[in-house]
């Protein structure tokens, strides 16, 4: 692909501080069992698009959160993937939520919801190659000037392709990332749900994917359908427990990376605080195997320097 | 060399609000076969989410008209009008119009002033804070001084006036206390604020929206009492300043030197 790359400038900052420890997308139903219950969450996330309003009780459960734990900022709106301009509007107010609560990383997707000033309330796919990644590298360093930081990207979910993609989705991001210095969020339902709707295998994706940039991963139960042709139709409705074949996924995507922030989402049929504290606690005992496989590795390492 | 041209958004967005139409020719399923149910999924992300974000912001017309008249309804909308932002809660604006004009709503005439009320509630537990003014303050101003003073209202202050009784439909089925019918032969004129985090929604006396919207558009309050008294005849002042003061309704008032 092109020549251009990122300016030198940028390539020291961190993109996020979150902790390699699981965290849960914030309810604000969940508020009170948060508080009252002792836990041990090493973060949570919310959706941008909720906290734009000026003030009342969003804000309020927020400061409260805010308090105790490191938080993600997740966009859903900015439309990164999009073949017109950003819309500058919802970029400020991006910016001026980032900035009002400092999150430890912002994220958004490869994807498209606006067209024509009109908000389609969906991340839209798009397809792989020389204009829309000229679109995204554009959009993504407008988003991170504008922010003063790097922001992690996001790999959909998918329900079918476009015969006009000329680049493999891992290929299209790692290029986006080389040109403009972001950082990835390795959705590994999404990689799973794509790679059953378009018949490849997710293991072959998990091992080629760019792991030294991701910064944080999402895990999320997805829906059950069939086509009309009796194909299985995968659908990312974040609204049930993370399935065995997303946590064997998991497994496997930090065997390569090494602990990183994990992130549980459920929006849908939001559960009992207690049920989604079990999904993020499965989720920390993956973690934690992973930490000690690297310590084990670091102390054998040691002695064998020792031994010379 | 090809270069791969910009593909075409807006006939996606045809294709995704008319599921008359096939799937743009750019999509295809990896087997080959029509992607038509795979398209479907986005064209069902974008009809049911936005319809879900209405039923959110209109509990009490879901509850008026039942979940599948409303959702017939709320897709009719979202037809017509798309959200011009990506922030849920500003979907809706037009909601209240679009049901007044609702052919198949029209048994229930009070529904789009319900409308207007729940969407006045979502502007207000998101409007800005500010500290209210006690009710203290209006003790302490004179008759005379109040005349020409103007008032700063709290953000979240709206006001929707009716011909039927919107706020006893809305407290009744706040309440979840259906049983007991509401009597539809007289008009409400309904105050919302939030001067905390808490919402607000009580009955102002006859011609105390006039007397609101004329404040909240700079005039005196003299100015606001000659408004309200030309709406309603028994326009009662300290009635309306007493709710508007003890629900937090005022920020600042200005008096005139």
């Amino acid at each position: 692909m092109g020549a251009h790359s990122a300016p030198e400038h940028s390539r020291e900052r961190a993109a996020s501080s979150l902790p390699a420890r699981a965290g849960v997308g914030f309810k604000s139903v969940h508020l009170a069992d948060i508080e009252a219950s002792a836990h041990d969450l090493g973060f949570f996330e919310i959706h941008a698009e909720n906290y734009m309003g000026a003030g009342g009780t969003p804000h309020a459960q927020l400061m409260r959160l805010r308090k105790d734990s490191p938080l993600s900022i997740h966009g859903v709106g900015l439309s990164v993937g999009g073949a017109e301009p950003l819309d500058r509007a919802h970029l400020r107010r991006v910016k001026s939520l980032v900035d009002r609560y400092e999150p430890a990383a912002f994220s958004e997707h490869l994807a498209w919801s606006t067209q024509g000033a009109r908000f389609l309330n969906d991340l839209l796919p798009l397809p792989y190659n020389a204009t829309t990644l000229a679109h995204v590298v554009a959009h993504v360093d407008e988003i991170q000037e504008a922010l003063g930081r790097p922001i992690l990207l996001e790999n959909p979910a998918a329900y079918l392709r476009f015969r006009s993609s000329e680049h493999s989705e891992i290929d299209f991001l790692h290029e986006v990332v080389r040109r403009t210095d972001c950082r990835l969020l390795l959705d590994v339902t999404n990689v799973y749900v794509s790679a059953t709707n378009l018949a490849y295998s997710a293991e072959d994706y998990i091992d080629a994917f760019p792991m030294a940039y991701v910064e944080e991963i999402h895990l999320a139960g997805y829906a059950e359908d069939l086509d009309e042709i009796g194909d299985p139709l995968l659908i990312d409705a974040h609204c049930a427990p993370v399935p065995d074949a997303v946590w064997r996924l998991y497994h496997r995507a930090l065997a390569r990376r090494g602990p990183v922030a994990t992130l549980i989402e459920w929006d849908n049929d939001v559960p009992p605080w207690p049920t989604l504290l079990a999904q993020a606690t499965q989720a920390e005992a993956f973690l934690e195997t992973r930490r000690r496989a690297v310590e084990d590795g670091l102390r054998s390492k040691a002695l064998h320097d020792d031994l010379g | 060399m090809t270069t791969s041209a910009d593909f075409d958004q807006s006939a996606f967005v045809r294709a995704l609000l008319d599921p008359e139409l096939p799937p743009p020719n750019e999509v295809e399923a990896s087997h080959g076969f029509a992607p038509k149910r795979r398209f479907a999924v986005y064209r069902n992300n974008v009809c049911v989410g936005l319809v879900d974000a209405l039923a959110e912001r209109f509990p009490i017309c879901l509850q008026l008209v039942g979940d599948e008249f409303f959702r017939a309804m709320a897709q009719c909308y979202v037809r017509e009008r798309l959200p011009r932002t990506p922030m849920r809660f500003e979907y809706g604006d037009a909601f209240p119009a679009f049901v007044s004009e609702f052919e198949p709503a029209r048994e229930l005439p009070y529904l789009p002033d319900v409308a207007r009320l729940e969407y006045a509630v979502g502007q207000a537990y998101h409007a800005a804070d500010a500290a209210p003014l006690p009710l203290d303050f209006l003790r302490a101003l004179s008759h005379e001084r109040l005349d020409n003073a103007t008032a700063v209202l709290h953000p979240s202050t709206h006001v929707v006036a009716s011909a039927y009784p919107i706020v006893s439909i809305w407290r009744r089925h706040m309440s979840d206390d259906e049983m007991t019918p509401v009597v539809l032969d007289h008009g409400e004129e309904a105050l919302v604020v939030r001067p905390e985090l808490a919402i607000s929604v009580s009955p102002l006396p006859s011609g105390g929206s006039a007397f609101v919207d004329a404040l909240r558009n700079g005039r005196t309050f003299g100015e606001a009492m000659n408004a309200a008294t030309g709406v309603a005849a028994e326009f009662k002042l300290i009635d309306c300043l007493r709710e508007l003061f003890l629900t937090g309704a005022f920020v600042a008032v200005s008096v005139a030197h």
